[in-house]
């Protein structure tokens, strides 16, 4: 059963020194086949060194990449049969889109008219038919985007790499964009790296999240488990508005620095007396001026402090529990006020318990 | 007020400074008079003529010629492949290459000139138009690297990189993107070095072999018998290439250039 996915993509403890900068610090990681997998963290912390080694654009210091089966490091770029697609999309200026599509084939043996055929219907799948003859300069932004990606996927290529291709991209243009290239990598069932430090945009693409720091993964899963169980306090702050709550475990919940005992689902294994974080996310806190009771939750009292509204939700900063917590729910007529009285309802399967290294 | 009427007049008084001469040559070139100079008796294309028919001019101009375009195809090939190495290969010690490269525009040419020839002595080798030819690509190579590099900077390595992911080896991805995309500064540079090598007289007086003649020494043998009206005449023609070959130049890539937008 587990072994029906082949991996697609394989990296062995890879590591990039660029002179003294460490840019990859020793990473593994598995692709599986036809898979939409994204490297996600902040800015400098390697995502673009790792897409390039893949790429073959840098040489791994140390290290394997696999591809297929194949070992690839020593595989120049052009005989890997890789797609990239690039951030300022890098198509060629003085070429026409039919011959920026076709570049790819013509170093492939593809006979003339079946050239033809594949790149109309490359520009058929990004939506874009019947552009050939222009150039690139006479399309707008999101187009071009949409034709980097047609040059890309119409060699067929072995593994689909894209190093942040939405964000030159406007806000609402990047959406939709967005919601276009999950269709394409579906339809055509690519192995897919996706490198962003957008979190909206890994977690609503993806089939596995990586989150990097620092040269480092620090964790990996399905976005929905990325998002509910970080595995670091690096995870928990980097993804989404979360509240980190230190305590100490007890045998019925966590014991917070005021006294109050937090019920706790789950305290993976994690021994009485413990001191930990409690991650508890800004959205899953209710606020309300009563609530009705409820097992396995916890009400407490607290005060608004601040609001930050934002049509659809608003973000309130209350006091409770001895500290400022961040609280995220949507409006139903009107936001509370500042000073506003409220009662918080904290559910224990929404608290994640998070060891200290 | 005042300060920019005295500035409007120095304006047009160095613009005169700086155009009169030229202009008075070509006006003479087309004077029919015996003696080059004024008063103008009359328009004829006369000396244009005579030039035709003057043996050693005509040989100067093929030699002029043959090495401005020898020199601008040898200095502009060495000049791209110069800047492509310093700038898209981590070389040690790029600085001081590029310095190196650019050095003979700081050195005085008449000491340019006495080297090269001191060095062709000191390799024991005769002063030929080989060394005259190597002597103009030196002249003539900063001027290209400057303009390649110039270009080349604004030629994102990532076109390179999407070729080669594509399937081109380096030579295909040179050739099918950034040689196409350095284009202006290959013709720039082409124009340029032809230019130089066209007009140069210091240095060539020092390297060129015996009984060679460039057009710019053979109009400075001739000023030393007389100025005769065909001096005016081949003044003019050399204007027109050094000034009208660059001008069709940038209307030609600027008609490329619409195409595209
Ligand atoms: N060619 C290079 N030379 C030197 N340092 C580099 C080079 N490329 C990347 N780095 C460094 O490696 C680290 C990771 O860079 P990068 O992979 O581009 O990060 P990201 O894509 O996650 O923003 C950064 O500190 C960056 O400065
Ligand atoms: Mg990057």
């Amino acid at each position: 059963m587990a072994k029906s996915k082949a991996a697609a993509v394989e990296l062995k403890n890879v590591i990039k020194h660029f002179g003294e900068v460490q840019a990859v610090k020793g990473v593994d990681l598995t692709i599986d086949a036809g898979s939409f997998v994204t490297l996600l963290g902040p800015s400098g912390c390697g995502k673009t060194t790792i897409l390039r080694m893949i790429a073959g654009l840098e040489h791994p210091t140390r290290g394997e990449i696999w591809i297929n089966g194949r070992r690839i490091d020593d595989i120049p770029i052009h005989k890997r049969n890789l797609g990239l697609v690039f951030q300022n999309y890098a198509l060629f200026p003085h070429k026409t889109i039919f011959d920026n599509v076709a570049f790819g084939l013509r170093y492939r043996d593809v006979p003339k008219a079946e050239i033809r055929k594949r790149v109309a219907e490359a520009l058929e799948i990004v939506q874009l038919p019947g552009v050939e003859k222009r150039f690139p300069a006479q399309l707008s932004g999101g187009q071009q985007q949409r034709i980097a990606l047609a040059r890309a996927v119409v060699i067929e290529p072995d593994v689909l790499l894209l190093d942040e291709p939405l964000s030159a991209l406007d806000a609402n243009l990047r959406e939709g964009m967005r919601v276009e290239l999950k269709r394409i990598q579906r339809e055509l069932g690519i192995t897919t790296i996706f490198v962003t430090h957008d979190q909206a945009e890994a977690l609503a693409l993806s089939d596995k999240v990586v989150v990097m720091s620092n040269g480092k993964k620090e964790q990996e899963g399905a976005p929905d488990k990325v998002y509910n169980q970080p595995a670091s306090r690096f995870v928990a702050e980097f993804l989404g508005n979360a509240n980190l709550l230190p305590g100490r475990i007890e045998s019925n919940g966590v014991k917070l620095q005021d006294g109050t005992l937090l019920p706790l689902r789950d305290a993976k294994g994690l021994p009485v007396g413990t001191e930990i974080d409690v991650v508890l996310r800004a959205e899953r806190i209710l606020l309300a001026r009563q609530h009705p009771p409820e097992a396995d939750a916890l009400v407490v009292p607290g005060k608004v402090r601040a609001l930050d509204y934002q049509g659809v939700a608003a973000r309130y900063f209350v006091e409770a529990l001895g500290t400022t917590l961040q609280v995220i729910n949507p409006i139903d007529d009107l936001p509370f006020p500042e000073g506003a009285e409220v009662l918080l309802r904290i559910r224990a399967q929404d608290c994640v318990a998070l060891g200290r290294a | 007020m005042r300060t920019w009427s005295l500035i409007r007049l120095f304006t047009l008084l160095v613009y005169l400074f700086m155009f009169t001469p030229i202009a008075i040559v070509v006006i003479l070139s087309f004077n029919d008079a015996q003696f080059g100079g004024f008063p103008i008796e009359g328009f004829s294309l006369r000396w244009f003529y005579a030039l035709a028919e003057n043996d050693a001019i005509v040989r100067a101009f093929r030699t002029s010629l043959l090495l401005g375009l020898l020199a601008a195809i040898i200095a502009t090939t060495l000049g791209i492949l110069a800047s492509l190495a310093l700038m898209r290969y981590s070389v040690p010690a790029t600085n001081f290459f590029n310095t190196l490269l650019i050095s003979p525009v700081l050195i005085p040419e008449t000491v340019l000139a006495v080297g090269l020839l001191l060095f062709m002595r000191w390799l024991d080798q005769p002063r030929s138009i080989v060394l005259l030819l190597a002597g103009h690509v030196l002249i003539a190579l900063p001027f290209v690297v400057l303009v390649v590099q110039a270009r080349l900077v604004g030629i994102r390595k990532v076109y390179e990189d999407a070729a080669r992911s594509l399937g081109a080896n380096p030579i295909q991805a040179f050739f099918q993107v950034t040689f196409p995309l350095l284009m202006p500064a290959v013709f720039a540079g082409l124009l340029f070095a032809f230019t130089i090598s066209f007009d140069n007289i210091t240095a060539t007086l020092f390297w060129r072999p015996a009984g060679v003649e460039t057009v710019p020494t053979q109009i400075f043998g001739m000023l030393r018998h007389s100025i005769s009206p065909e001096i005016n005449a081949l003044g003019t023609v050399m204007i027109v290439i050094t000034v009208g070959l660059p001008l069709l130049a940038g209307a030609i890539a600027r008609a490329f250039a619409r195409r595209r937008t």
